[in-house]
């Protein structure tokens, strides 16, 4: 099986004789046996600490969570400073989380019904492995966008039943923020956990506006304001 | 204001973080690691509480010290299941997302050992959750991340034995440089990774932080004990968390027969599953009878794994499965607050030997300690250093340790690590595994040895400078090797059996000869043993 990795400007191919195991396996292979500079990131291989986030033909995959087939290509996830092969900064994940305010302000004590509880699984799933940042095209024109798994994250506090005093971080994500989205949905098929970042930022649309934000998508260029008519 | 230098950043490092944070010192968390990475995101189980009056705290403490065989101590156990509830608490308020069961409280299962359902969980992501829920309030408490820092040795004043700080590789730019804080706070994990493809740990719990505390003059103890999770996948270690037994799940062998009590402590469990796969069968784990909406709503990662790593749906199919390392209860030693035998120097969570844990852990234990005592480690340290600050004063370690990753890309390459470093998990894994022996002990030291001596023999074959995780997976190994003397000769050194650590040589316990610690050290580098009380 012949598998392509990009490694800086260039691609090498590594030819391995094995079949039917993780892509991690396999670079864990090559690493070990054929080219120890190869580099990348691990740890648990079993998806839950989001080391592993590569491209795989376009695709954002974990290594621990994908079986590669003849002829793969393997890149680092984008929109991320490439350190080394594979390997990326990852300090947008403190960036952006701290930007977006994305914690608990105070998480109250006493009775939540299992219905309650079950509204944040999916979110508080999340690995923060960067699968969706790197597959979101904005960036491409907004690298200051708060980006999907900040947003999911403080969605994630924002519809806790515990949260005492969550409205506040809906001032923190309007700049940059819900309203940057282009509710394209590239961030969706590429989380490992199934969480769906777009849904997360449709769901802070709808509370910003009950909470008597202005939503700027709906400006009709100049509206009502007079000195914008022109005869 | 005192400044505490916390090196690891797993749930026990972020816990003692926001702990010396309230207490107002200035906090720095270095870690090789982006912190969600980290070893806690794995727990699955569960965190033991008595939060109702249908169990007691007693029953905790006493659970806890029965499955502790002897080197469980009375008072720091009930220190911590007294705490226990204050912990759940305290997780609450800061947003960890519990389970909640039917009539809306925190949910709670009965795993191994347990005499009732007190492991509070969220779903099987109670790790995960928990590691992210303090990452997002350490953002909010502004600590400072020094990430990408790989812990190559403590600084200490040898004089005074006093801890002054660390010395750190950047990982990125290949630099060594050094941390200096009134007090460092080791939360580096465990050693399970020395079991290599035999244990269920991330590849990054390579002990880093106990080999720099041995050769910094603090004193370990009980290294021989590790545990061995029953359920791990056959083909791969992963984990099948103990709530699948916990929930009903049975342990069939070769027959399809069960033969043993799956909810018995884990040393006695993964000791009849070694046997069973000793007399040359499979052993299975079958979750069948639970059905497909039980099993998908709370074993969703089980389930997907075996499928990935096995090719095999639990739903339908029996589960084959080995005892695997997974949690090393010997650690650094420390006192009851959290200070190892160094000035100044304090240990938390699974690195620390908090003698709750004794000879056997309790699933449902670890996260609990990590909080319990992460907390109180936290507060001790910014404590400490308020009340002794370091002196400035010139240390020779930076400029040994530049040095030496400078010399390290110089070693010869003859040999190479790689491949020792799986025979060191494969003779681990059989030797110093569930059974162990004089000789077969004896044989793994010698082996060891040996590799002491072929360290400089090997090296790093990348020679870059920029994020060479070949030189850092090496200097990992060489504290592999590190540890792995020690653990051999403390098991050596017991003579009996005893919780996880079981001689077929002397299989019954021994309390007027070994009812004490192992506690070990380096003098001028010289390996020392000794049973203390």
């Amino acid at each position: 099986m012949e598998i392509v990795i990009l490694r800086g400007e260039e691609s090498q191919v590594y030819n391995v004789e094995i079949e039917n195991i993780t892509l991690l396996s396999v670079l864990n292979h090559i690493k070990t046996k054929i080219d120890p500079s190869l580099t990348y990131s691990h740890g648990c291989r079993s998806g839950v600490c989001g080391s592993c986030a590569v491209r795989v033909n376009g695709r954002e995959q974990l290594m621990c969570e994908y079986k590669p087939s003849d002829g793969d290509v393997i890149e680092p996830i984008r929109n991320a400073r490439v350190i080394r092969d594979l390997v990326v900064d990852t300090s947008s994940i403190e960036y952006f989380n701290l930007r977006a305010s994305a914690w608990s302000e105070g998480s109250r004590e006493g009775c939540v019904s299992e219905e309650e509880a079950s509204r944040i699984e999916t979110q508080t799933d999340c690995i923060l492995c960067g699968s969706c940042y790197s597959a979101c095209p904005v960036y491409a024109v907004n690298p200051e966008f708060i980006g999907p798994f900040a947003l999911t994250r403080v969605w994630r506090y924002v519809n806790d039943v515990r949260e005492e005093k969550s409205d506040g971080k809906m001032a923190t994500v309007q700049t940059n923020g819900i309203w940057d989205c282009t509710l394209c949905g590239a961030c969706v098929p590429v989380c490992p956990q199934g969480i769906a970042p777009m849904q997360d930022i449709r769901m802070l649309r709808t509370k910003s506006a009950m909470l008597g934000y202005p939503d700027p998508t709906m400006n009709f260029g100049g509206g009502f304001d007079l000195g914008g008519w022109d005869f | 204001m005192s400044k505490v230098l916390i090196i690891g950043s797993g749930g026990a490092g972020l816990v003692s973080a926001l702990s010396a944070h309230e207490k107002g010192a200035e906090v720095i968390v270095a870690s090789k690691t982006l912190p969600t990475r980290s070893q806690t995101s794995m727990a699955q189980g569960g965190m033991n509480a008595v939060l109702s009056s249908d169990d007691a705290i007693e029953n905790h403490i006493e659970d806890t010290l029965r499955s502790s065989a002897g080197l469980g101590d009375e008072s720091q156990i009930t220190f911590m299941c007294e705490r226990a509830p204050e912990a759940i608490r305290w997780c609450n308020t800061i947003g960890l997302p519990f389970s909640r069961d039917d009539g809306g409280e925190i949910a709670r299962r009965r795993l191994g050992g347990a005499s009732a359902p007190r492991a509070c969980y969220a779903q099987d992501y109670t790790g995960l959750k928990l590691l992210h829920t303090l990452y997002d309030q350490c953002l909010k408490a502004g600590i400072e991340f020094k990430n990408g820092r790989f812990l190559l040795n403590l600084i200490v004043d040898h004089e005074t034995n006093r801890v002054l700080g660390g010395t750190f590789l950047d990982i990125e730019t290949g630099d060594v440089e050094e941390i200096r804080a009134d007090t460092v706070i080791l939360a580096t994990g465990g050693y399970g990774a020395l079991y290599g493809k035999h244990s269920t740990n991330s590849v990054q719990a390579t002990g880093d932080g106990l080999a720099a505390a041995v050769r910094a003059g603090a004193k370990l103890a009980d290294m021989e004990f590790i545990q061995f999770h029953p359920t791990a996948l056959k083909g791969s270690s992963i984990l099948i968390s103990e709530s699948a037994r916990g929930a009903g799940g049975y342990l069939l062998n070769a027959e399809n027969e069960r033969f043993t009590d799956e909810l018995a402590p884990r040393d006695i469990v993964a000791r009849a599953i070694h046997d069973e796969i000793d007399k040359g069968g499979t052993v299975y784990l079958d979750i069948r009878h639970l059905g497909e909406a039980f099993i998908n709503h709370t074993l969703p990662q089980e389930r997907k794994l075996t499928q990935l790593y096995e090719g095999i749906d639990p739903v339908h199919e029996l589960i084959p499965i080995k005892p695997a390392a997974h949690y090393s209860m010997g650690g650094i030693e420390v006192n009851a607050d959290c200070m190892s035998s160094v000035n100044g120097l304090f240990a938390v969570g699974e690195c620390a030997n908090h003698k709750t844990h004794g000879a056997n852990r309790l699933g449902g234990n670890s996260l609990l300690e990590l909080v319990v005592f992460g907390r109180h480690g936290g507060a001790k340290a910014a404590e400490y250093g308020t009340k002794n600050p370091i002196p400035s004063s010139d240390n020779p370690q930076l400029a040994k340790d530049t040095n030496f990753v400078r010399g390290v890309m110089y070693f010869t390459n003859q040999i190479d690590f790689y491949q020792k470093q799986e025979m060191l998990a494969n003779i681990f894994y059989n030797n110093v595994g569930l059974v162990r022996d004089d000789m077969g002990l004896k044989a793994v030291l010698g082996a060891i040895r040996q590799m002491q001596k072929e360290l400089p023999f090997m090296g790093p074959r990348d020679k870059s400078k920029v994020c060479n995780t070949n030189l850092v997976e090496f200097i990992e190994f060489g504290n592999k090797v590190e540890l792995a003397e020690i653990i051999v000769v403390s098991a050596i050194s017991r003579v009996e059996s005893r919780g996880a650590h079981y001689r077929l040589d002397a299989p019954v316990r021994n309390d007027r000869m070994f009812g004490a610690h192992t506690i070990t050290w380096k003098e001028d580098g010289v390996l020392c043993a000794d049973f203390i009380q």
